[in-house]
């Protein structure tokens, strides 16, 4: 049984819900594809390039464009451009690589005040740290169901 | 029973002073603030310093308008966003002044407002300074994430203004000086918002509450208002607000005008979603913008209704719904 308290809250949040603005789902989604495959292209350019250029095998290559965007990301954060493609990419800019590096540094500049140790050092995975946590933990829990299957 | 409180001996308002950010100045209202500052450190290096600079401007510049000197004001009533209100405290350091920290979140002026005019008007204190702001930069530290983080504001969201207001209340009037009259404070209204990127849906059935209660216990109707002023419950919870006044049979359409809803423009809003909040929201409309109308007549009396959403950042990661306050203040002019 539903209190009359219950019953006027959920009354109210649905009248809300009702007049609240939703986000426009098909711009949204139009610009995360367009800045999430250019940031795309940006990457496989780069790999292409590096092919030619380095000496290293897919691995190795593999490994410089990721390090290369990360770089590109962290600079454009510290430049305060990064912030404002988010703005409108959404989840464009923050899926790729580069969103992982922007959260990272966005979080070390804004604790940088409270000192390189207690500021940086401590806050600078506030926001990616689930991120780590869940690659962690999923690839011990992969690889545990990998070995129990290669057990038969 | 009524909860409003008439003052016999009215607190007048003899000095008030504004100081805004660069966005606030960009603004339809930006020309009504004392001081805009383009500089978003104001001169120091962090953001939290900022906002403590702003309360002391705001502070010496409300003082130096009413021609007190510091040593006969006998208390300081300020408050702000920040944990622990730091900002104020620390400004109240450098201010031979007692000091009383309050908070009540976005309701902040309108309670200062409410306690100080109680003190002056009840003879246990001749003159009181208060004041109330917030500074985007730091709010966003504390409730949401860092400012160089690439994510998407929802529609439903609001931007926390930066800047601070005060005001100078006296129990001897000058020439012309707007007047408290009554105060009807606040109860905590909760109606189950969850959502810590909807504040006007958080805020308003509190907001609702104080307007009905304070025009039952006045026994006044919104048209004996020049205009009734809420403090930050921005385009979407003024709608809500006007519906849920609605329902209880009072239209407050006409008169009714939101400080969050004013602070930006159009153009403005159209990133910022639903308008401006945060303590310095209505401190600064209030202190510019209304004052200037009261002192030249244009209003006769006005209903200032600041409000708050009382959460933090522990109560909502934990799942709390969002209780709301708004506390309300007469003043003519």
């Amino acid at each position: 049984m539903k209190t009359r308290q219950e019953e006027r809250n959920e009354k109210y949040l649905e009248y809300v819900k009702s007049i609240s603005p939703k986000s426009k789902m098909w711009p949204s989604l139009l610009w995360a594809f367009l800045v999430g495959g250019l940031i795309c292209i940006v990457g496989q350019g780069l790999y292409m390039l590096y092919e030619h250029i380095t000496p290293y095998d897919a691995l190795g290559v593999g490994g410089l464009v990721a390090v290369t965007l990360i770089g590109i990301a962290a600079i454009l954060t510290g430049l305060g451009v990064y912030d404002k493609i988010g703005k409108f990419a959404g989840g464009g800019s923050i899926i790729p690589i580069t969103g992982f590096s922007n959260a990272a540094t966005a979080a070390a500049m804004e604790h940088r005040k409270e000192g390189i140790i207690f500021g940086t050092m401590t806050n600078m995975f506030k926001i990616v740290g689930p991120v780590l946590v869940a690659g962690v933990a999923l690839s011990m829990l992969v690889g545990f169901i990998y070995w129990i299957i290669w057990l038969f | 029973m009524s909860q409003t409180i008439f003052l016999k001996n009215p607190a007048y308002i003899v000095g008030s002073f504004s100081v805004a950010g660069k966005r606030e100045k960009q603004g339809p209202l930006g020309t009504t603030f004392n001081i805009t500052e383009e500089d978003e450190y104001f001169g120091q290096n962090t953001h939290e310093r900022a906002e403590c600079e702003m309360f002391k401007m705001a502070l010496e510049g409300a003082i130096g308008d009413s021609k007190i000197s510091e040593d006969k004001i006998e208390v300081m009533l300020a408050g702000d966003l920040l944990n622990q209100i730091t900002s104020s405290s620390f400004a109240a350091r450098d201010f031979d002044i007692p000091f009383i920290g309050l908070y009540g979140a976005c309701s902040t002026m309108a309670l200062s407002l409410a306690v100080g005019s109680l003190l002056v008007s009840g003879g246990f204190v001749k003159n009181a300074v208060l004041a109330s702001g917030s500074h985007f930069g730091t709010a966003e530290r504390q409730y949401r994430m860092p400012l160089e983080l690439g994510s998407t504001r929802p529609p439903t969201a609001q931007w926390t203004a930066t800047g601070v207001g005060a005001t100078v209340l006296s129990d001897g009037a000058v020439k012309g000086s707007p007047r408290i009259t009554a105060v009807t404070f606040g109860k905590v209204v909760d109606w189950g918002e969850v959502d810590v990127n909807n504040m006007g849906s958080a805020m308003a059935p509190a907001t609702a509450d104080t307007i009905t209660r304070h025009l039952r216990g006045t026994k006044t109707k919104p048209e004996d208002y020049d205009a009734i002023y809420t403090g930050d419950l921005g385009i979407l919870g003024s709608k809500i607000l006007r519906k849920l006044l609605k329902d209880e049979k009072i239209n407050i359409s006409k008169v009714h005008r939101d400080c969050g809803e004013m602070l930006y423009s159009e153009k403005q809003n159209r990133t910022q979603w639903q308008g401006a909040s945060g303590c310095g929201c209505s401190a600064i409309v209030l202190n510019g913008y209304i004052m200037g109308k009261l002192q030249r007549g244009e209003y006769k009396k006005i209903l200032f209704v600041a409000t708050g959403a009382l959460l933090s950042p522990v109560s909502s990661f934990q799942g709390n719904t969002i209780p709301g306050i708004a506390h309300a203040v007469v003043i003519e002019g």
